[in-house]
């Protein structure tokens, strides 16, 4: 755990909240691809499939040969830095209220150079890094660079910890913390040093194992919340959603039907009055507030997470409804990114394959544990990713999606 | 080796214009090309319908180009260029206008380079200078060329030991130099000392190591030895010129620029060495890119820069007068019109219209140009030899 970053000041009521700045975000449609590496945390750059040339800044074209067989090919990201600055004075808002700001110029082993958020801890030049790609607070692809050695994490850098949303000293709601994952979650979240737990239940009759326990942790307050009834979630928003800095939602509903299973829409409604229609309710009642917070401070509104399905992808048919629920989840928090990206707010969706819970008892391992998702969530927080596949069915099934969509499409349905 | 070039005899540069410069203003890039252009045909004592060929330089026309100022401003040319080149502008709209006057594609070019600087136009123009800088260096902290040019300096002085009294040496001469120069935006005296404990802009650059945005032009003609005399304008003869885009790219770090790779051109076209020239003009946005001029051109080795400015006095009168109407970094950066600066002011040595101090006797000028940092690293270099008549 982050030990350099101190406990923030608590907020002086008589000082008005700053208003959320980000960093520039414009970018070429080439650069972008740029992203689809870094929402997972991996350093992808150009390499040539004809002649085997790394480049950067991204480009059209081979610098080398002209080809335009152009594959974003992850890197080792090992280089030197052979320049560096302390950045004092700056164009924009977003900087000129971070300055000094660190940066280097590194070349690449590949050959090539780039210019780097540069973080703290390494040497002067020449020194020998290590580039990682990273999301800044406008949610675009940076790169940064870090020492080569040791595993400092990104927040412990308090200019980079800007990139990250580290729940350490913050506020984090659960919105079911009854669940298995819930309660991970609750425990994982503490356990990275988090100020204040929410945990959100419902239906109070229901007391599942575990459950007692979590009501008895230090720094966790249960609070009642059905997703699917618009009332609690307004009523709870206003009582405690401008002091939420991470929405956590791990509510779902999960039934084990195919198409012709069940006969009528009810399973079917139920999973997206949880599913889709839960995270759109919280997303009207606690995303305008969390906006307003996006600069409040070192502890400011900072991250949403939603915990969605590798089924968003594509249909596993056995799965049908609740596929065709997570799949409409993951359009609702596509929208819910690019409204929270104007206040620096990062989305982070987890796609988990079949977790090892009630409703995947038929399906064979290997499974998720609860306390595998709840890590794979606060590594996120931590790191500076917004799409997260963990486990090993979900990588597998990303893998299969990104190669070829329709052929997952046949393998899942056979 | 270099390679041979066409002679550039009979070219003539003549009538150098300056628009004074202003540190903010509300007026757009035209009103400052329009008032150079004026001062180019009254000086000229012709009227504006004999200026058939016209190369701008600008940041700041858009969305018009050099074709829409022909409009605005009433000329009927039979050659246009428009040359996006920053700080290489100069000495390449130069090249091209002396190129098209030999072969009679124009007989009098104007080669104008200015811009506007409003108040927040700074921000704009460094936010989308290019793609790579848009994509690869500006979501870095937003420092503009304060960023690259940063490393650059860091670079050098690791590698070849300078520091910054010698960077000092430089902006402390040129001070003095723009002290007797009337458009000259900074008017007061600089001492090492204020130099060297002034603001960290972006290690290990302070304040004075960087250029200060500003609104101006500057333009001369072109036109054939022969029409200059007719004419009976003071003119100086183009005896070289070179360019080069994008050198050494495989440089980790921009530690030196085309003018290394075609020097021996230059000065074998022009038929005199790096010690006959009397007066050198550098493209010197910061002090880093003034050295590597010099050690480029051949005025001092690769690396031996810091000794160099330790061994001489660059005012108009030291031992090697050097950016003698201060330069952009006391007279003020206007856009593209810094990579005009120079040889304006070259011009007006060689042709005993010397606004500030004079260098006396002098017979040959260099003039050197560098713009566009791209990425992380200037593309566009270019120098040019001037001879007195």
């Amino acid at each position: 755990m982050s030990e350099t970053i101190k406990r923030p000041k608590r907020k002086n009521p008589i000082l008005r909240t700053r208003s959320p700045t980000l960093p520039p975000d414009r970018r070429s449609r080439i650069a972008l691809g740029l992203v689809r590496g870094a929402a997972q945390g991996k350093l992808e750059l150009q390499r040539c499939a004809d002649c085997g040339t790394v480049q950067y800044p991204p480009r059209e074209a081979c610098v080398r040969c002209l080809s335009a067989e152009l594959e974003w090919t992850l890197m080792s990201g090992r280089g030197e830095l052979v320049s560096e600055t302390m950045l004092r004075h700056s164009q924009e808002l977003f900087f000129r209220e971070r300055v000094p700001w660190r940066l280097g110029l590194i070349r690449l082993t590949e050959g090539v150079s780039l210019v780097a958020h540069l973080d703290a801890r390494c040497g002067p030049a020449p020194s020998t890094v290590k580039v990682e790609a990273a999301l800044d607070r406008a949610g675009q692809a940076v790169l940064v660079a870090r020492p080569d050695a040791g595993d400092a994490a990104l927040a412990d850098d308090p200019k980079l910890r800007d990139m990250t949303s580290d729940p350490r000293f913050r506020k984090v709601l659960v919105t079911d913390a009854k669940s298995p994952v819930g309660q991970a979650v609750v425990r994982t979240v503490l356990e990275a040093g988090a100020d204040l737990v929410w945990a959100g239940h419902c239906e109070p009759w229901k007391k599942p194992p575990g459950w007692p326990a979590i009501a008895e942790l230090p720094k966790t307050m249960l609070v009642p919340l059905d997703v699917t009834d618009t009332r609690s979630v307004n009523e709870l928003a206003a009582e405690l959603g401008f002091k939420v800095d991470i929405v956590i939602n791990t509510a779902e509903h999960h039934r084990t039907f195919g198409l012709f299973g069940r006969a009528g829409v009810e399973t079917a409604k139920a999973e997206m009055e949880t599913n889709c229609f839960g995270l759109l309710r919280l997303a009207q009642a606690f995303g305008p507030i969390m906006q307003a917070r996006g600069a409040d401070g070192d502890a400011s509104a900072v991250a949403w997470v939603n915990l969605l399905s590798i089924y968003a992808l594509s249909n596993f048919p056995q799965h049908a409804t609740y596929s065709a629920s997570m799949a409409a989840a993951l359009s609702v928090a596509q929208a819910l990114r690019a409204e929270m990206r104007v206040a620096g707010i990062r989305v982070v969706n987890i796609f988990p394959g079949p977790i090892d819970d009630e409703w995947n008892q038929l399906l064979l391992p290997p499974k998720l544990a609860p306390s595998a998702v709840a890590r794979a969530i606060v590594a996120a927080l931590k790191g500076s990713v917004e799409d997260v596949y963990p486990g090993d069915i979900a990588q597998d099934w990303l893998a299969r999606f990104r190669d070829n969509p329709k052929a997952l499409e046949r393998e899942l349905g056979r | 080796m270099a390679s041979r070039t066409a002679s550039y005899e009979g070219v003539a540069v003549a009538v150098p214009v300056t628009v004074p410069y202003e540190r903010f203003t509300i007026r757009g890039a035209h009103w400052f090309i329009a008032r150079a252009l004026k001062q180019l045909v009254e000086g000229a004592g012709i009227s504006k319908d004999e200026i058939d060929g016209l190369c701008v330089a600008s940041f700041t026309l858009a969305p018009d180009s050099a074709v829409g100022l022909t409009q605005h401003l009433g000329l009927s040319t039979r050659w246009l260029d428009h040359v996006p080149m920053g700080g290489a502008s100069g000495i390449v709209s130069l090249r091209r206008a002396a190129r098209a006057v030999q072969a009679g594609d124009a007989e009098i070019v104007a080669c104008i380079a200015g811009d506007t600087n409003h108040v927040d136009s700074f921000r704009l123009s460094t936010a989308t200078f290019s793609m790579f800088a848009q994509d690869a260096v500006y979501p870095y902290g937003a420092g503009g060329p304060n960023t690259s040019f940063a490393f650059l300096t860091a670079y050098y002085m690791r590698k070849y030991g300078a520091t910054s009294q010698d960077f000092g040496r430089l902006c402390v001469a040129q001070r003095a130099n723009a002290l007797h120069f009337p458009h000259a935006l900074f008017k007061k005296p600089l001492t090492l000392d204020e130099y060297l404990n002034a603001r960290l802009v972006a290690d290990p650059l302070r304040l004075f190591d960087c250029v200060m945005p500003c609104a101006g032009a500057e333009a001369f003609l072109v036109m054939s030895e022969d029409r200059a005399k007719r004419l009976g304008l003071p003119h100086a003869r183009l005896t070289s010129a070179i360019e080069r885009h994008n050198a050494f790219r495989d440089d980790p770090v921009q530690d030196r620029g085309g003018w290394a790779m075609d020097r021996d051109c230059l000065y074998e076209t022009a038929g005199v060495g790096p010690a006959d020239i009397d007066l050198v003009e550098v493209y010197d946005d910061y002090p880093v890119i003034c050295v590597l001029q010099l050690e480029d051109l051949g005025f001092c080795g690769k690396g031996e820069g810091p000794d160099f400015i330790r061994r001489h006095s660059f005012e108009v009168n030291g031992s090697f007068p050097y950016n003698t109407s201060g330069g952009q970094l006391s007279i003020g950066q206007a856009g593209a019109a810094g990579g005009t600066l120079g040889l304006v002011e070259a011009i007006r040595q060689l042709t005993g219209q010397t606004l500030g101090a004079k260098v006396e006797k002098a017979r040959h000028a260099l003039v050197s140009g560098f713009g566009m940092i791209n990425f992380d690293r200037g593309l566009c270099t270019g120098a040019a030899i001037l001879a007195a008549t």
